[in-house]
């Protein structure tokens, strides 16, 4: 119906990459008047961001590394908003499901590493999964509102690593509440070991092969919500739940599993910052990676290959921004923080400002070639 | 349009009816033209224009706030100051007078949500009358009511014209037509194909002039010949979420060959039991045989045993694998999900099929065939799969629909509102069609607050109210009076 489709009437492209390009020239436009007001030019800012981000290889890694993290947490939003529920819940699960990998590496690696890599994927999947089940099931079994539920349960994964950080598993006689460091092949290895031993000379950067992985991920959650059976009971009880009963498709049990599957995506942005980057288990990991990610996935539009564009430029903007503070003294840190802010708040919060005015323009296009048909 | 007259609006769906009448109400503005009354070029480019122009509007879905009282509900809006006491006291003298002056009593002080449908609807034209309507919009004013209701809304309307109003009545009834109009204006395609006083014209010509060729108002049917019993419900009894019991102790039985249909104002527990029968919602006590398999037995003591926020459907499935086929009341919230493609759509409820599916990935392709084919089947336009659902016509969503149960050869069919907001030239197709599967021998429940549907198609008639089956009628010896009285709840037959 009309009233829950704002993009009805326009050309698909138009709501899906022209819109959210619009958006983003928008905040660009913003950032750049917050810039003239502190005294720098925003044409230069404009291209040490774009430089710092895509200008070398070395930037292009840490724009990827950073990409990577979006595109899982940017995944497992979607999944869940094609169930119709709004999982807020990946810093959390993200969190927890680094808990289950670095699990995994610190008390499995006696086991080689060919061995130990899908343990520490399911391993971490399985704690993300359970970590947004709880929500998933109080959703479907108890009417508890999974927005309310899963942003409790990001505080309770905060505090638990806490605990287990500063109690349990920190390094023998270490002051900081960090694990000890994985051994060698408990890691996954960087872009720039395996691209060497195939001859490719990269620079040192996090990126590694989580990267890949994700868009495995991508390609797995596309197959998985568009064609099969599975992904076609989701999507029936996100779009219309009435008619997913009429169907004999139970809402509760999607809900659910639409939720296991959202955290264990989600606990794969664990994986790369634990076994990918830092080869141990710290406090803070996620960095708000989960909570960009919602951004992410509204602006890719809840789909895999616009997810990996959207984390695209996300990563960008992290790494060109930190690019950005360093060349221009007055754009602090936190102003670099504002402009990514103002991305998320046009791509996200107001993802159709500018519809109405492109409205009467689409218009006016098809009906000049009807009306040229007449004359 | 005369003053002091009633004018008949009628088209088939989509004809631009509602449009055109929410263009007068301000809900819509024009892309070129002009309104006139009274005489004046009148620039309405709001409801609030509307009504200062003297347009009032009774809308088809009430416009009420149900806990509210009449009094409050008819100030809405108009409220005049700040504080509630000047204006209540002002509405109450000057509704006394309308009332009296029209045979519209209402209980002033009576929460709306209380009032039964037709009272509701007085509600809405003391509304209108209050703001100084002069023209009343009524949208298909009808459909909610029983037939003696609808007498009883005719009268008061006969009043107002005496009084100098003016009516525009939008409808899809003929009948209704025939009996209170004075002009009437036929659209099709959103265009005024015709314009006639009603008394030179005829409901054949009416209904040909709407469809754009010659249609077949009465149903061709042969002799039912009823065989075994296909669908049998026994004692069932169901109370809602809210703690209304919304079905009592109630048995029916459909046998091949037949087509039953159940009558009765909308909210007297039809669409519980379609919801009940269907497997949709289980019953708090009550057995279910579909084509000899005794589907559930539940007693009472079972009730309430699982709360659940989200409603568990597992016997849905089992009642299709049973081979019950299920056209819902309302397509769009239940019978199709409006933002998928067609194609989709069209595997609703059998996307577990073996033929659409292999061991992993569904087969496109093949769901895309088998919509194309049943599209083809069913004449839906346009035939194409890979379109949404909400860029078709009701007509054609109830097609698919249709189409999509019909494709599986089901014994028992439950069908509920089947032509609802249908033009004349879809109903005509669906009317056939069950006539069709009633001589092949299967059973079919007819659900529908058409009484003219219930009583050209059904060979039995089950009047439902409160609930309860208040009688049964044969298909033939079914006349207005009769059912109206059942369905009100008076005396049984």
């Amino acid at each position: 119906m009309a009233a829950n489709d704002p993009g009805s009437g326009l050309p698909r492209w138009a709501v899906s990459a022209l819109l959210p390009l619009i958006n983003l020239l928008a905040a660009f436009a913003v950032s750049g008047i917050v810039i003239v007001v502190l005294g720098e030019s925003p044409v230069q800012a404009l291209v040490s961001l774009v430089r710092g981000a895509f200008g070398f290889r070395e930037a292009w890694g840490y724009t990827l590394y950073y990409a990577t993290n979006f595109i899982f947490t940017a995944l497992a939003v979607s999944v869940a908003l094609h169930c119709g529920l709004f999982n807020i819940g990946g810093e959390g699960q993200g969190y927890i499901g680094g808990l289950g990998v670095g699990l995994v590496c610190l008390f499995l690696d006696g086991l080689p590493f060919l061995l130990l890599v899908p343990l520490a994927v399911l391993g971490g999947a399985a704690f993300g999964a359970v970590w947004a089940w709880v929500p998933g099931y109080l959703q479907a079994r108890r009417g508890s509102h999974v927005v309310i539920t899963t942003i409790m349960f990001n505080f309770i994964a905060a505090t638990v690593m806490v605990y287990l950080l500063v109690n349990v598993l920190i390094e023998p006689g270490q002051m900081s509440p960090q694990s000890r460091a994985f051994a060698e092949h408990a890691t996954l290895p960087a872009m720039h070991d395996l691209l060497g031993r195939i001859g490719i000379d990269f620079p040192r950067t996090p990126l590694n092969l989580a990267f890949p992985f994700a868009l495995v991920c991508g390609v797995l959650v596309w197959i998985y919500i568009w064609h099969t059976r599975w992904g076609y009971e989701l999507r029936t009880v996100g779009a219309n739940p009435e008619a997913a009963v009429y169907a004999g498709i139970s809402p509760a049990r999607n809900v659910v599993r639409a939720m296991a599957i959202s955290g264990a995506l989600a606990a794969m942005m664990g994986l790369n910052e634990v076994m990918g980057v830092n080869h141990r288990l710290l406090l803070n990991f996620t960095a708000g990676y989960g909570f960009v990610g919602i951004a992410v996935s509204l602006m890719g539009r809840n789909h895999p290959l616009g997810i990996v564009l959207a984390s695209l430029l996300f990563g960008a903007l992290y790494q060109g921004g930190a690019e950005l503070a360093f060349e221009m003294p007055k754009v602090t840190r936190d102003l670099v923080v504002v402009i990514q802010g103002l991305v998320i708040l046009f791509v996200g919060a107001l993802e159709y400002l500018f519809l109405p005015a492109l409205r009467p323009w689409f218009r006016a296009r098809r009906q000049a070639p009807a009306a040229a048909g007449e004359a | 349009m005369l003053q002091g007259s009633i004018h008949g609006i009628i088209g088939e769906n989509g004809a631009g009816k509602s449009t055109l009448m929410s263009i007068l109400y301000g809900f819509y503005r024009p892309d070129a033209g002009s309104i006139e009354v009274g005489g004046r070029a009148t620039e309405i480019a709001s409801p609030a224009d509307a009504i200062a122009a003297g347009i009032g509007m009774v809308h088809q879905h009430f416009m009420l706030v149900e806990p509210l009282t009449v009094l409050e509900n008819v100030l809405l809006g108009a409220e005049q100051g700040p504080l509630l006491r000047q204006g209540l006291r002002r509405a109450r003298a000057a509704l006394s007078d309308l009332e009296r002056e029209y045979g519209l009593e209402v209980d002033l002080d009576a929460p709306v949500g209380e009032l039964p449908v037709g009272l509701q609807q007085r509600v809405e034209i003391l509304k209108a009358l209050y703001r100084g309507a002069e023209v009343l919009i009524l949208d298909e004013p009808t459909g909610v009511l029983t037939p003696q209701e609808a007498d009883e809304l005719f009268r008061i309307l006969a009043a107002l014209k005496r009084q100098g109003r003016t009516m525009i009545l939008i409808t899809h009834k003929l009948r209704e037509i025939m009996a209170v109009t004075e002009r009437v204006t036929v659209m099709r395609r959103g265009r005024v194909v015709a314009n006639v006083a009603t008394a030179d014209t005829s409901r054949q010509q009416l209904a040909e002039l709407m469809v754009g060729r010659e249609v077949l108002l009465r149903v061709e049917k042969r002799r039912a010949k009823p065989g075994a019993v296909l669908l049998q419900a026994e004692h069932l009894d169901y109370t809602d979420g809210a703690g209304v019991r919304r079905v009592k102790d109630l048995s029916l039985s459909v046998r091949r060959g037949e087509i039953v249909g159940i009558a009765g104002v909308a909210g007297n527990g039809q669409s519980e039991l379609l919801a009940l029968l269907s497997g949709i919602t289980r019953p708090d006590s009550g057995v279910l045989t579909v084509n000899g398999s005794r589907l559930y037995a539940r007693v009472a003591a079972d009730a309430g045993a699982d709360a659940a926020a989200a409603p568990e459907a597992a016997d849905a499935r089992r009642m299709r694998a049973a081979g019950l086929g299920h056209v819902p009341e309302d397509r769009q919230r239940m019978g199709l999900v409006t933002s998928f493609a067609a194609n989709e759509s069209s595997i609703l409820g059998y996307h577990d099929d073996g033929a659409y599916n292999g061991p992993l990935l569904m087969h496109r392709r093949r769901i895309i065939a088998s919509s194309q084919r049943q599209m083809d089947e069913f004449d839906v336009r346009p035939a194409d799969p890979l379109l949404r659902c909400d860029g078709f016509s009701g007509g054609n969503q109830q097609k698919i629909i249709v189409a999509r149960e019909l494709d599986r050869d089901p014994d028992v069919l439950l069908i509920g509102q089947p032509t609802r907001g249908l033009d004349i030239g879809a109903i005509e197709f669906i009317h056939r069609r069950l006539i069709a599967l009633r001589d092949q021998g299967k059973a079919i429940l007819l659900v529908s607050v058409e009484l003219d549907e219930i009583m050209s198609l059904s060979d039995r008639i089950l009047v439902m109210f409160d609930g309860a089956v208040a009688g049964e009628v044969a298909g033939e010896e079914a006349t207005e009076q009769t059912l109206g009285a059942l369905m009100a709840g008076v005396g049984a037959a």
